[in-house]
């Protein structure tokens, strides 16, 4: 039953979306700022670890969609990573609430340098509809210095690939 | 509301049907209960500050009634598990619902674990950063080599205050919260909560808005139950099948997207109706996906049924048996894989399900491979009656909005992809919500996860977990 469907499938045209397109005002941007911060690394892929600090799990469906075939975020050199000890890039969603504060500042100390903080949706951009709870820091930059914001709520899993492009592309 | 004396709330706690969920105001204490075909709403004053546990008659109270502790400060007296379970020792206030909150700066507590004893006994704890891309819990395992002696759960690291911020605000205004509840089931808990507003008024969304809202809870299960199949076959290490069933979920949100404006048809859904209207064109685009979808699953179930190595791996791992659900009272795919035919579109039933004719999807063996094949069958299912919905859509207006300054009590339960949605409003005489209770089906779920893992292989854990998926953010609130 499976190899039938695999050999006509090696046959068919692939359902994978063209690459998007990165901005290049956006590229020179990010570029100057790690320069400033004198943080370059080698070779042209990521290793990323995803932290969730109380998303709502929106950004997690979206995120785990840039890994279907439709996205296929591994043919950029893309890479999701079971460990930060193993990771260039750390993706963080949700208001970061405080139950989540110490695991990400320890998921981040266990991250060597240079590492990269992508906020990812808006609640890990600003708290989002969760600002001003008791139970949330607000944000990543409660916390941490993200490099990148990409915004949404959740945002589609084409433009979180734009923006792990974007970072790929400024260190060229 | 039906307010008990303090002696009537006791003898719940010796005899009482199955129960639902348990929550609090600042100085009252609710539990919903399933009775005679309908929920039923118990409530009892606390003026000081405490109540009769129900949890030695329903362990799942065990859970409600310690988060009604760390929230409103309420003690729930000769409860079975004093310990705290939103409440991590890290907000910079105690109680944070009740009248008073206080301020609280000391270190947080190291969290109490139950004990397993014997020789060779070894702890794990995972978490609560997980290895994939999943939310955040802790896990404590207790294995014997390979064998699993105890799991405990530790949940509360989402918690983000989403009732306190709902508390003041009109219903439209607040719901945005429970959109945000279980991102996954944005769509089931925001008709839970418009049908519980609705309810408080005796009004009903027009006749549009209806059918369009069953169509988006069908699109939602359906793309819900996909990613299931797919993941749970990855973490069988069979990704081929994830492969195709991630495909299909994708042509679907893109459907979804083009046909309601959000892949995921976030804040769609309103008290009253709907925010906006289909697209023209949507229901074509939302048709073409159905039937490409419909043209597929039955290769991948042959597939999924016929190869060994996989079916080795769902059958008979994480059993969960009828008696465990009866107990917990667990509703959903958990509950229908170990035969309880509970489909909360059946009964108590919501417009337009009286007409659909909704046959609850059930399985016997109540392991892996059962709770999978619900979902197929729900897949199924819900196809069909969505091809009935999307070609029967009437015409005419998408809202009919709330009266405004119109108090009182609303409860509402959705059937959302995982089991039950249920929400109780109260709104006082400004129309604003003074109090409200959002309640994922997976309280109910995730007991039974501990008990599923006994005697399995800790390198069963990820595939059981999948198989039960509770989700975090949702009992987290």
């Amino acid at each position: 039953m499976l190899w039938p469907r695999l050999a006509k499938q090696l046959f068919s045209r692939p359902l994978t979306d063209p690459a998007p397109l990165v901005d290049a005002d956006e590229v020179r941007e990010l570029a100057a700022r790690l320069d400033a911060s004198a943080r370059r690394r080698l070779g042209r892929s990521l290793a990323i670890r995803m932290v969730d600090a109380g998303s709502c799990n929106g950004c997690e469906l979206e995120i785990n969609a840039t890994q279907n075939v439709v996205h296929d975020l591994e043919r950029f050199g893309l890479r999701f990573v079971a460990s930060p000890r193993h990771a260039d890039v750390l993706l963080v969603t949700g208001p970061v609430t405080r139950n989540m504060r110490e695991a990400l500042e320890r998921t981040r100390a266990a991250t060597p340098d240079p590492c990269f903080i992508v906020a990812v949706g808006d609640c890990a951009v600003d708290g989002g509809v969760f600002k001003g709870s008791y139970a949330v820091e607000g944000g990543v930059d409660a916390v941490l210095a993200p490099d990148l914001r990409v915004p949404g709520c959740p945002p589609t899993p084409t433009q979180i690939i734009r923006a792990l492009l974007t970072l790929l592309a400024a260190q060229e | 509301m039906t307010l008990l004396s303090e002696r009537a709330w006791a003898a719940l706690a010796q005899q009482s049907p199955p129960l639902l969920a348990m929550w609090a105001e600042p100085a009252i204490v609710h539990a919903a209960f399933w009775h005679e075909r309908a929920v039923l709403l118990q409530s009892c004053a606390t003026p000081e500050g405490r109540f009769a546990s129900l949890s030695a008659l329903h362990p799942a109270a065990a859970w409600f009634e310690r988060a009604i502790h760390d929230l409103w400060g309420l003690e729930a007296v000769g409860s079975i598990d004093g310990r705290p379970w939103l409440d991590h020792g890290r907000w910079p206030i105690l109680n944070p619902m009740s009248a008073r909150p206080v301020r609280h700066g000391a270190a947080p507590p190291q969290p109490e674990f139950l004990a397993a004893l014997g020789e060779g006994v070894h702890q794990i704890a995972v978490g609560p950063v997980h290895a994939g891309i999943i939310e955040p819990g802790h896990f404590r395992f207790h294995v014997v080599g390979e064998t699993l002696v105890r799991l405990e759960t530790r949940l509360g690291y989402t918690h983000k205050g989403t009732l306190s911020l709902m508390l003041g605000k009109s219903p439209r205004a607040a719901a945005r919260f429970p959109a945000r509840l279980s991102g996954d089931s944005t769509v089931a808990h925001s008709l839970a909560f418009a049908l519980a507003a609705e309810h408080v008024s005796g009004g009903t969304a027009p006749p549009r808005a209806i059918a369009l809202r069953a169509a988006m809870a069908e699109l939602e299960r359906v793309a819900n139950h996909l990613n299931d199949w797919g993941f749970i076959c990855s973490d069988a290490a069979f990704p081929a099948v994830h492969a195709r069933t991630g495909a299909l979920r994708e042509a679907l949100l893109r459907a979804c997207n083009a046909a309601f404006g959000h892949r995921l048809m976030m804040d769609r859904i309103l008290p009253g109706g709907l925010a906006t209207d289909i697209e023209p064109g949507g229901v074509a685009v939302l048709a073409d996906a159905i039937a490409m979808i419909t043209a597929e699953i039955p290769a991948l179930e042959r597939i999924t049924q016929s190869h060994a190595g996989l079916q080795d791996r769902l059958v008979a791992t994480g059993i969960i048996t009828p008696e465990l659900v009866a107990l917990l009272n667990a509703g959903g795919v958990v509950g229908r894989a170990s035969g309880r035919a509970f489909d909360a579109r059946a009964t108590p039933g919501y417009a337009p399900y009286d007409e659909l004719d909704v046959q609850p999807v059930t399985r016997d063996a109540g392991d892996v491979a059962a709770r999978l094949a619900v979902r197929v069958g729900e897949i199924h299912e819900s196809l069909r009656m969505l091809r009935i919905i999307l070609a029967n859509i009437p015409d005419g207006p998408i809202l009919t909005p709330l009266p405004p300054h119109q108090g009182g009590e609303g409860v509402a339960l959705v059937e959302g992809f995982r089991g039950e949605c249920l929400c109780w409003l109260r709104l006082d005489d400004g129309g604003l919500i003074q109090g409200a209770f959002l309640r994922d089906p997976s309280w109910l779920h995730w007991p039974l996860l501990e008990a599923a893992m006994q005697g399995n292989i800790l390198a069963d854990f990820p595939l059981i977990n999948k198989s039960i998926n509770g989700s975090y953010s949702g009992v987290d609130l």
